[in-house]
């Protein structure tokens, strides 16, 4: 696409913000139920949050890289970042958040069926079907592939016993995508990547309170769950191949890490002068550690750029995201403990109104997991030995 | 423009880093007029190459005879003089004066620029007075006198500065010393009478000269641009210098990384590779993510200085700041994981480590511009 024709798609792009996305969908994220995740039993904040998600469910938008038939606008790479900048520069929120679009639908783009991605890329799409991702179990943290929930072979359908941990959302989700182990003998090539509905008999979940205060993970339990092969035609309950989940669930956690890294600037970005502003008489030495972080945060910026742009080219050591994942996380726990340092008692307040529920202090603590989930810090550098810097025996 | 090279900027990525691996290597040029005392600090004989190549008019526009690249270029060959250790004037001709006389009269360009080009001449440049760079506050004077100007006061740090033709000279012609304006620069001939250069070797076998400007009579063309006006010229050289000198110590960080990384996997205690140790790859892998980092900001401060950004200047104090701190991590951890062997004179780990350390004081070292950062950001 020349770029006559991309200035053209920006300010028809523009036009079409202005007109869809309500001023209140502009305003900053302040709860959590300013987003919306979509689902069966999914309510809408208000009519303001309701007009943007069908606006731009309609127009492909809840998705604008995936192809039209799957529920996308088929936007080019160049494009859905001329969305992406006009978004940002109104402050839009994003339509619809969900693990179906960042982290299943990925998977299905690369190694789902026809009929897969028909049915469930277009549910995503539409915000009908919330899913949760069961990765982890209590005994398979960062050793996750000695994971042992099973699925026995029952011919038509397997009945899967075990039990997950830190399933974001599992309480609130539909359907999950769920590691299972498949064949007992076989450590990598013994786990299947299943799709199956939450509402099934026997599956339980139970939050987990987090230092924060809040629960956005769960325990949950599968007690003789009975999950069929398949769906309808071309549609099996698996993705890839039966005993070969361990490549999805790879291939997905090279997404998550990506994700949680902030590359796109999320939630790196710099706080001096914002901390400045609003707190006052900054301590001399709060201040130089405020701008070695701000040095730190617009150069990590500069690498999320980078390493986007030579992703779409191909050009990025396929490691890298592991260390943006390493990088990214370790940098926002220090933007916390800078903004709780700075913001004094006030941050400590745990459920004021002035601090919107005690923002603040529960944020810091949030970020805590930022090193630990989607893989820790310390197997993100086991990954960099072993994979790009070639250090024998990591 | 995305944050990678594009395809002529890798074919001369390539090029320059063979070039200097091979004409620039430690063992060609480093410790060869190391070993030898010179009293230049670098071998001209490689920079009558590097004119060959190009390289010392990269900067220069076209139609002055210089091949009119940008700051992205300048930064790849000066990556590799880092990674090489290579002693060269490049910096301080080809993008520090050479950006001054880009901002010169066809008079100041004709009389300069062809021995720069021709690599038969190298060019300093006189901004700091005193220990640290501290560009805000000039001191040194330049009284009218005639038609020309008189020139007193000190500079300190002018690397290469006894070996030059020329050197471009920060002064104030009005104003108070920390005034924004009054400040005008000079074209100094080497044998302008009343200049005395006490020329001395630095920590990593460079050289540079305190230069005592004694009442030194300038004709009214040693100007650089405008009288009172060189303010602005010396802000471009400045932001063109430090994101050259980001370069330079990003290839410094990774030369000595590689160095060292190539080490963890060939030196065996407790037998076995020390390599396998999960103490000494964490730290390895830290590094490696520090290094990519820092590369990625030089490459980003480079494009905004070509794009002529207002946001330039600040990702020059960023990109600075940045990789000072991550070049110097890299060669401490280099000399550290080397263990005995990198305290020893025989090994090249250690001259990263001097290199780094002559580098980072260069146009400003990491906490004065992490304070600019600071400022910038409006706190």
């Amino acid at each position: 696409m020349s770029d006559s024709d991309l200035e053209a798609f920006r300010a028809e792009t523009r036009a079409w913000l202005e007109a869809n996305c309500p001023p209140e969908m502009r305003e900053p994220v302040r709860d959590e139920d300013d987003i919306y995740w979509g689902g069966r039993n999914a309510t809408f904040k208000n009519d303001a949050q309701k007009s943007w998600f069908e606006a731009c469910r309609d127009k492909g938008y809840t998705v604008p890289a995936w192809p039209k038939d799957y529920g996308g606008a088929g936007l080019s790479p160049a494009q859905a970042k001329v969305l992406r900048e006009e978004m940002a520069a109104i402050n839009a929120r994003p339509p619809l958040s969900s693990f179906g679009i960042w982290m299943l639908g990925p998977a299905l783009l690369h190694f789902g069926t026809e009929g897969q991605k028909q049915r469930f890329l277009n549910e995503i799409a539409r915000g009908e079907i919330r899913w949760c991702q069961g990765y982890s179990e209590p005994g398979s943290g960062s050793d996750l592939v000695s994971l042992q929930t099973f699925g026995e072979d029952k011919g038509d359908h397997w009945v899967v016993n075990g039990q997950k941990i830190w399933t974001s959302y599992a309480d609130k989700a539909d359907w999950i995508f769920c590691l299972v182990r498949t064949d007992k003998e076989n450590k990598y090539q013994g786990i299947t990547f299943m799709l199956y509905d939450m509402a099934s008999e026997g599956v339980a979940t139970k939050p987990i309170l987090l230092i924060s205060g809040n629960s956005p993970f769960c325990e949950t339990f599968f007690d003789d769950v009975k999950v069929p092969k398949s769906y309808g035609e071309d549609v099996p309950a698996q993705v890839g191949e039966v005993n070969r989940g361990w490549d999805v669930a790879k291939y997905l956690l090279g997404h998550e890490r990506e994700m949680i890294s902030g590359a796109d600037g999320g939630n790196t970005g710099t706080i001096g002068a914002a901390l400045a502003r609003a707190n006052g008489d900054i301590d001399p030495v709060l201040r130089a550690e405020l701008a070695q972080f701000d040095v730190d945060a617009l150069a990590y910026g500069a690498m999320g750029e980078k390493f986007l742009d030579e992703i779409k080219v191909g050009k990025a050591h396929p490691a890298q995201p592991n260390m943006m994942k390493y990088a990214g996380t370790e940098l926002n726990k220090r933007r916390h403990e800078l903004m709780m340092a700075a913001g004094g008692s006030h941050a400590l307040e745990w459920e004021s109104e002035e601090t919107s529920g005690g923002k603040p202090s529960r944020n810091w603590l949030r970020t805590k997991a930022n090193s630990i989930e989607g893989g820790t810090s310390e197997v993100m550098l086991n990954v960099i030995s072993k994979r790009i810097l070639d250090l024998p025996g990591a | 423009m995305p944050l990678y090279y594009d395809d002529d900027q890798t074919m001369l990525a390539d090029t320059a880093g063979q070039f200097m691996a091979e004409e620039g290597s430690i063992k060609n040029q480093l410790r060869h007029w190391r070993d030898r005392d010179c009293k230049d600090g670098f071998g001209h004989g490689l920079w009558q190459q590097f004119a060959e190549m190009g390289f010392t008019g990269i900067l220069v526009d076209e139609d002055d005879g210089g091949l009119g690249m940008g700051q992205v270029e300048a930064n790849i060959v000066l990556e590799e003089i880092g990674r090489n250790l290579t002693p060269s004037p490049f910096l301080s001709s080809s993008v520090l004066a050479a950006t001054a006389l880009k901002h010169g009269s066809n008079d100041v360009k004709g009389r300069w620029l062809p021995s720069l080009l021709s690599g038969e001449k190298v060019y300093g440049v006189a901004i700091d007075e005193g220990r640290k760079h501290r560009p805000e506050t000039i001191a040194c004077k330049a009284e009218k006198s005639g038609n020309g100007f008189k020139l007193s006061g000190k500079k300190d740090f002018v690397v290469y500065g006894a070996s030059s033709e020329m050197i471009v000279v920060a002064a104030r012609t009005s104003g108070s010393d920390s005034d924004r304006d009054g400040v005008t620069l000079f074209a100094v001939p080497q044998d302008a009478a009343g200049m005395s250069h006490d020329s001395v070797r630095l920590v990593d076998s460079s050289m540079a000269s305190h230069i005592t400007f004694d009442g030194v009579e300038l004709d009214g063309d040693a100007v650089i641009g405008e009288v009172d006006g060189g303010r602005e010229v010396l802000d471009a050289m400045l932001v063109a210098g430090r994101v050259g000198s980001a370069a330079e110590g990003v290839g410094v960080a990774r030369g000595a990384m590689d160095m060292t990384v190539d080490y963890l996997r060939q030196r065996k205690q407790f037998g076995k590779v020390i390599g396998e140790f999960q103490a000494l790859q964490h730290r390895a892998s830290h590094l490696y993510s520090e290094v990519e980092i820092a590369r990625a900001v030089t490459i980003k401060a480079a494009q905004l200085v070509d794009g002529g950004s207002e946001k330039a200047d600040l990702m020059a104090s960023v990109a600075k700041a940045k990789v000072a701190k991550v070049a110097g991590l890299a060669v401490r951890e280099g000399v550290q994981m080397h263990g005995g062997i990198g305290m020893t004179d025989e090994y090249d780990i250690g001259l990263y480590m001097k290199r780094d350390r002559a580098l980072q004081e260069f146009l400003g070292d990491q906490y004065y511009h992490t304070g600019r950062v600071a400022e910038l950001s409006g706190y």
